[in-house]
C-alpha cells in the first residue's frame, strides 16, 4: 500500500484507452465498474474531443458479482460489435474486474465475433498507463501487421502518438513535414489517425520512426524483428536533435539529408542580446523520459541553462534518464511519488522548474516559475493553435515557452529599480503568478503551508542551526526575487561550510563574492 | 402558505411507469465526492483505500490542478496487499500513521471503500475501530464506502454523511437538523430565514468541524437540503429524528415549500412567514424572469448523473417554462422525491439507472434543445449540434434557496443563449 496525493500516470486501462481512442474503427470492451466511466472525461474535457472514445464499458454493480459477471461481459461485447461494427476489438479488464477473474480475453475468444479480437493483459496492481499504452499498441500490431512488398518508394510509419498526448497532433504534421523535404513519405501514422486495416499494411513501409518510446517501442522492436523495419532512435525534439534525426533518417534510408532551417528561429533568439540574463539560469526537469531527456539537451547546449537537478517518473525510462543526468554531474530523480519530487525541488531551489502540471503546482506553492514539457497535462496544454515540440517549429515553440516566464522575471528585474513605487512593492508578487502571492491557494479556501521551518531556511539546512539575522534577512529581500533562492542557498551552503551560526549582511555578501563568476 | 399561480400539474408524476434500462452508464463513482466534502469539513482527510485508478479519478475529477495539497487522498492497493487481508491491515495502520504525522491538523479521517478493497472484502469498518481506539481522542476514524459497485456520484456525500449519524451524541434537545453539505454562503441564508422565523436551535450535517456541538435523538427534525441522502436519512430515523418531508429548495416554489414544511411544523404564524419570505421570494421571481425568457417553451432531457434531475425538471418546468422530454435519475427515492414528483406534471418519461447508448439514441431522436449531462457526454453531444448543461456545475455551484433562483435558471440558459449568439457558420 502506499500512500499518493497526485499520481502522475493513471492505471493501465487509461494507457489502452489512448490507443483506442487515437485510433479508428476499433473497439474496446471493458470489463469494469460503472464508475471508471471517468476516464472518457479526460479525452471529451481534457483534450476536447468531439467523440466519445470507442470504449464500451460492462458497468458491473455489486448485485452482480455472486451472479453473472461474465454473461455480461458477453452480452456488451456483442451489444459494441452490433452497434458500432469496428473492424478488430480489443478486450481487457480494468483493476476491479481484474479481481474477479472472469478472462475477458479467453470469452471474447469463444465468442465466435467475425473481426479480430485482441485479448490485453494489462496487470493494474504491478503497472501504470504507459505500459498500457506501449502493451496495448504492440498486442495490435502484432495481430494485424503482417511482412509484405515493401512501397515502391521510400515510406516510414510514425510510431507512436496516442490520444491524449503532449502536442502529438502537432508532433505528427512537422515530422511528416522534416520526411517530406527529404522525399520520404509517410506509410502509416499509428496508433493515432491508423485503422486496424492501416496497421495491417505497416509492412509496407521501409523503416519506422520512433516518436514516443513510451507508447510503442515494443512495437518498434517487434517490428525490426518480425518485419525488418529499423526505427529511429533518435527524438527530433530540439535544435540538435532535428539535426541527428535528419542525419539518422539519411543513414537508414540513404536519402541525402536535407533540413529546411528557414523558419528556425532557436539559434539566434538564444545568441541575441537580451537573452543574455538566460545565462546559467538553474533549471530543474522532470517528466516522462523522452521529454526530459530532450529539454537536458536543450536547456544546457541550446539555452545555456545550468541543469540542477532531472528525473523522470516512468522507471521504463529510468536507464537513460540516470545515464544523461550522471553526464550532467547530477543524479537522477526516478520516482512517481509526487511528494518526493517536491522535496528535491524545495532543497534544490531552482530559478525555473521544466515538468509536468505536478510541478507547475509545485512551483506555484514554492513560488518558482514553470513551464510544461510533459504529460500528465491539462485542458491548457491542448492548445487550439499549431504548438509541436518536435522539429524547427518545436524548436521555435519551446524557446518561447521557456523563456516566457523568465521574460516576466526580467520584467520584475527592471521593475525593481522603482522598488519604492507603491505598485511594485516587493508584496506585489511577480506578474507571471497571476496576481497571487506564492503560497496562497487559487479557490480561496487555507493554502497548504511548507513544512515550518525556522528562519525560512530551506530543507537541508533545517536541522541545522543557521540562522539569518534580521538586518540580513532585510538584505535578503532587496535580492530580486528570482535570484533571491540561489542567494539564500548559497549564503546557508557558505555559512555551514565555515562553521558559521548566524548569518550577517556580511556573511551574505561574503557569500556572494566567493560565488561571484 | 403557497397561493401561487403554477400550471395545472396534471396529476403529478409520482404513479408515472419508471423506465428502467441495465446497461452501461456515464456517471462518476461515489468517490467524486470527497471532492466537495473536503472542502466542507475542514479538519477532515478522505483516505481512498483503493486502485490507481481511483487516484486517477479523484485528480481528473478535481480538475487536476485545483489544490496544491487536497485533504484527500489514496492508499494504492498493490500486489502484495492482494494476496493476504492480514497483511492489508497492517499496511493500512502504515499509510494512516504516515499521514497523521504529516497532517498533524487532521481531526476526522474518513476510510473510503473503493470497488477493489470492497471486492477483496477488506475489512474498513474494523480498521476504523481500531485506529479510533489508538488515535483517540485526537482523531476520529470513520469509513464509508464510495465504490463505483456500490454508488453513484452524490451517493459519496450520503454514504459520508451516514457513516457520521451513528457517532453522534444523544441529545433530546427539541432542535432542527439541515442535511446535506451546500456553500458556507447558501446554508447561512437558509439558517437567516428560518432564524428570522423563530426557529431554533438549528444544527448542520456535516458541520464544518469535528468539534461541534452536534448531536441527535427522538426530539430533533431534519430536512434534506439535498434529493441524494436516502441512506443518511434512514440513519437518522433509526437515532429517533423525524423527517420534514418537502419539495427540494430549488427556485423561489420549491424554496418556499421547504421553508413552509419547516414553518408549519414549528408553529411559525402565517403572518409571520410571508414577512420573511415577501422581499426574497419577490427577489427569487424577478430573477428568475430574466433568465427563464431563454428558457421558455423549450425542451429538456435529463441524463442521469447527481439525482438532482427529478426537484431541476420540476423547478424547470414550472418555473421557467421548459418543457421536459425524459428525467433520468441515478436512483429514484420516492421517500425523499415523492413532493417533487407530485408537483412534476406527467408528460416527460421517467427512467431510472441507465443504457448509455440507448438513451443517447432517444436523446437524439427527440432533439432537445438543452440536453443536461456528465462530462463524458456534453462535447460530443455539442459536436452533434446539441446543446448542454454539464450536470456536475449543479453540484459545485450554490444554485440552493431563494437568493440563487435566477442562477439556478441561469445555469441552464447560458448554453442556449450562446447558441444564439455565436455566429460560426461563416467559419465552418
Amino acid at each position: 500500500m502506499k500512500l499518493t496525493v497526485w499520481t502522475y500516470e493513471g492505471p493501465p486501462h487509461v494507457g489502452a484507452m489512448r490507443v483506442a481512442t487515437g485510433m479508428t474503427d476499433l473497439h474496446y470492451v471493458l470489463h469494469a465498474p460503472q464508475g471508471d466511466t471517468y476516464a472518457d472525461l479526460l479525452f471529451t474535457m481534457i483534450e476536447r474531443r468531439d467523440h466519445r472514445p470507442p470504449v464500451t464499458y460492462t458497468t458491473f454493480q455489486a448485485r452482480d458479482l455472486g451472479a453473472d459477471t461474465a454473461n455480461l461481459f458477453k452480452t456488451a461485447a456483442q451489444d459494441a460489435y452490433d452497434r458500432f461494427k469496428p473492424q478488430a476489438i480489443i478486450v481487457g479488464a480494468s483493476c476491479t474486474a481484474e479481481l474477479i477473474q472472469d478472462d475477458p480475453g479467453g470469452m471474447a475468444e469463444t465468442m465466435g465475433l467475425p473481426v479480430p479480437t485482441i485479448p490485453l493483459e494489462l496487470p493494474s496492481y504491478q503497472r501504470k498507463e504507459n505500459f498500457g499504452a506501449d502493451e496495448t499498441f504492440f498486442q495490435i500490431v502484432k495481430t494485424l501487421a503482417k511482412p509484405m512488398a515493401r512501397t515502391k518508394q521510400i515510406t516510414a510509419n510514425l510510431i507512436g502518438p496516442t490520444a491524449l498526448g503532449f502536442r502529438h497532433r502537432d508532433d505528427i504534421q512537422e515530422v511528416t513535414a522534416l520526411l517530406s523535404d527529404m522525399g520520404i513519405s509517410i506509410n502509416v501514422v499509428a496508433p493515432m489517425t491508423s485503422s486496424p486495416a492501416d496497421i495491417a499494411r505497416m509492412g509496407a513501409a521501409h523503416f519506422n520512426v520512433l516518436m514516443y518510446p513510451e507508447t510503442a517501442e515494443s512495437a518498434a522492436r517487434w517490428m525490426e524483428r518480425e518485419l525488418d523495419q529499423p526505427y529511429t532512435k533518435t527524438v527530433p525534439i530540439g535544435v540538435g536533435a532535428t539535426r541527428d534525426f535528419i542525419a539518422e533518417v539519411a543513414a537508414i534510408s540513404g536519402n541525402e539529408a536535407y533540413l529546411d532551417t528557414s523558419r528556425l528561429r532557436l539559434p539566434w533568439y538564444s545568441k541575441s542580446v537580451d537573452s543574455t540574463y538566460l545565462t546559467g539560469k538553474r533549471v530543474f526537469l522532470f517528466g516522462d523520459g523522452t521529454h526530459v531527456l530532450a529539454a537536458a539537451r536543450i536547456a544546457s547546449d541550446e539555452m545555456g541553462f545550468e541543469v540542477v537537478g532531472m528525473g523522470c517518473y516512468n522507471r521504463e525510462m529510468a536507464r537513460p534518464v540516470r545515464a544523461k543526468a550522471k553526464e550532467m554531474g547530477l543524479t537522477a530523480t526516478i520516482t512517481d511519488d509526487y511528494l518526493e519530487v517536491e522535496r528535491v525541488i524545495e532543497a534544490l531551489q531552482p530559478e525555473m522548474i521544466l515538468g509536468t502540471q505536478m510541478e507547475r503546482h509545485i512551483g506555484k506553492r514554492l513560488g518558482i516559475p514553470c513551464a510544461v514539457i510533459s504529460a500528465p497535462v491539462h485542458v491548457q496544454d491542448f492548445p487550439a493553435r499549431y504548438s509541436p515540440q518536435m522539429g524547427i517549429e518545436g524548436a521555435n515553440v519551446i524557446f518561447d515557452t521557456w523563456v516566457h516566464p523568465l521574460v516576466m522575471g526580467l520584467e520584475e528585474h527592471l521593475l525593481h529599480m522603482f522598488r519604492e513605487d507603491f505598485e511594485f512593492h516587493d508584496a506585489a508578487g511577480p506578474s507571471h503568478h497571476g496576481g497571487h502571492k506564492p503560497a496562497t491557494s487559487v479557490d480561496g479556501g487555507p493554502a497548504p503551508q511548507p513544512a515550518a521551518s525556522p528562519g525560512g531556511l530551506s530543507g537541508e539546512m533545517k536541522n541545522g542551526s543557521v540562522i539569518w539575522l534580521a538586518d540580513a534577512e532585510k538584505e535578503l529581500k532587496k535580492i530580486p526575487f528570482f535570484v533571491r533562492g540561489k542567494a539564500r542557498r548559497n549564503t546557508e551552503v557558505f555559512a555551514a561550510e565555515r562553521g558559521v551560526a548566524e548569518i550577517s549582511v556580511d556573511t551574505l555578501y561574503e557569500a556572494k563574492a566567493h560565488y561571484a563568476r | 402558505m403557497t397561493e401561487l399561480p403554477r400550471l395545472p400539474t396534471s396529476g403529478g408524476c409520482r404513479e408515472t411507469p419508471i423506465l428502467k434500462q441495465r446497461g452501461q452508464r456515464e456517471v462518476f463513482c461515489g468517490l467524486t465526492g470527497i471532492i466537495w466534502l473536503h472542502r466542507k469539513m475542514q479538519d477532515a482527510f478522505f483516505l481512498v483505500i483503493g486502485s490507481r485508478t481511483c487516484a486517477h479519478l479523484l485528480q481528473s475529477a478535481a480538475g487536476v490542478m485545483i489544490f496544491a495539497e487536497p485533504r484527500f487522498g489514496t492508499a494504492i492497493l498493490e500486489e502484495t496487499d492482494l494476496a493476504g487481508l492480514a497483511d492489508a491491515q497492517d499496511e493500512l495502520d502504515k499509510v494512516v500513521d504516515e499521514l497523521l504525522t504529516r497532517r498533524p491538523d487532521i481531526k476526522q479521517l474518513f476510510l473510503v471503500g473503493s470497488c477493489p478493497s470492497e471486492v477483496i472484502k477488506l475489512d474498513l469498518a474494523k480498521a476504523a475501530e481500531r485506529m479510533t481506539q489508538r488515535h483517540a481522542p485526537s482523531v476520529r476514524v470513520l469509513n464509508f464506502s464510495g465504490s463505483g459497485i456500490e454508488t453513484t456520484f452524490t451517493q459519496g456525500e450520503d454514504a459520508c454523511l451516514a457513516s457520521m449519524v451513528p457517532v453522534l451524541p444523544e441529545t433530546d434537545d427539541r432542535q432542527l437538523l439541515l442535511v446535506g453539505a451546500l456553500p458556507d454562503v447558501v446554508e447561512e441564508q437558509a439558517i437567516g430565514l428560518l432564524e428570522a422565523m423563530g426557529i431554533g436551535p438549528i444544527k448542520v450535517l456535516p458541520a464544518p468541524r469535528a468539534d461541534a456541538d452536534l448531536g441527535v435523538g427522538k426530539n430533533t427534525v431534519y430536512a434534506l437540503t439535498q434529493p441524494f441522502l436516502g441512506d443518511t436519512h434512514d440513519a437518522l430515523t433509526r437515532r429517533g429524528a423525524r423527517h420534514l418531508p418537502a419539495p427540494f429548495p430549488f427556485g423561489e416554489e420549491g424554496t418556499t415549500q421547504w421553508l413552509a414544511a419547516i414553518a408549519s411544523e414549528f408553529g411559525v404564524a402565517p403572518d409571520l412567514f410571508e414577512q420573511v419570505t415577501a422581499a426574497p421570494r419577490a427577489r427569487a421571481r424577478k430573477a428568475i424572469a430574466q433568465a427563464a425568457e431563454a428558457l421558455n417553451g423549450k425542451s429538456i432531457f435529463f441524463f442521469p448523473d447527481s439525482q438532482l434531475e427529478i426537484p431541476l425538471a420540476r423547478f424547470l418546468t414550472r418555473e421557467c417554462g421548459m418543457e421536459a422530454i425524459e428525467v433520468g435519475a441515478p436512483f429514484i427515492h420516492k421517500g425523499l422525491v415523492g413532493p417533487d414528483l407530485d408537483l412534476l406534471a406527467t408528460g416527460p418519461t421517467i427512467s431510472e439507472g441507465q443504457d448509455v447508448d440507448l438513451q443517447l439514441d432517444r436523446a437524439k431522436a427527440a432533439k432537445p434543445d438543452l440536453t443536461v449531462c456528465g462530462l463524458g457526454l456534453a462535447n460530443p453531444l455539442e459536436a452533434e449540434g446539441l446543446a448542454t448543461k454539464w450536470a456536475i456545475e449543479l453540484v459545485f455551484t450554490p444554485v440552493h434557496f431563494y437568493e440563487q433562483a435566477g442562477d439556478l435558471a441561469g445555469l441552464f440558459s447560458r448554453p442556449i443563449r450562446r447558441a444564439a449568439l455565436l455566429k460560426l457558420e461563416a467559419a465552418e
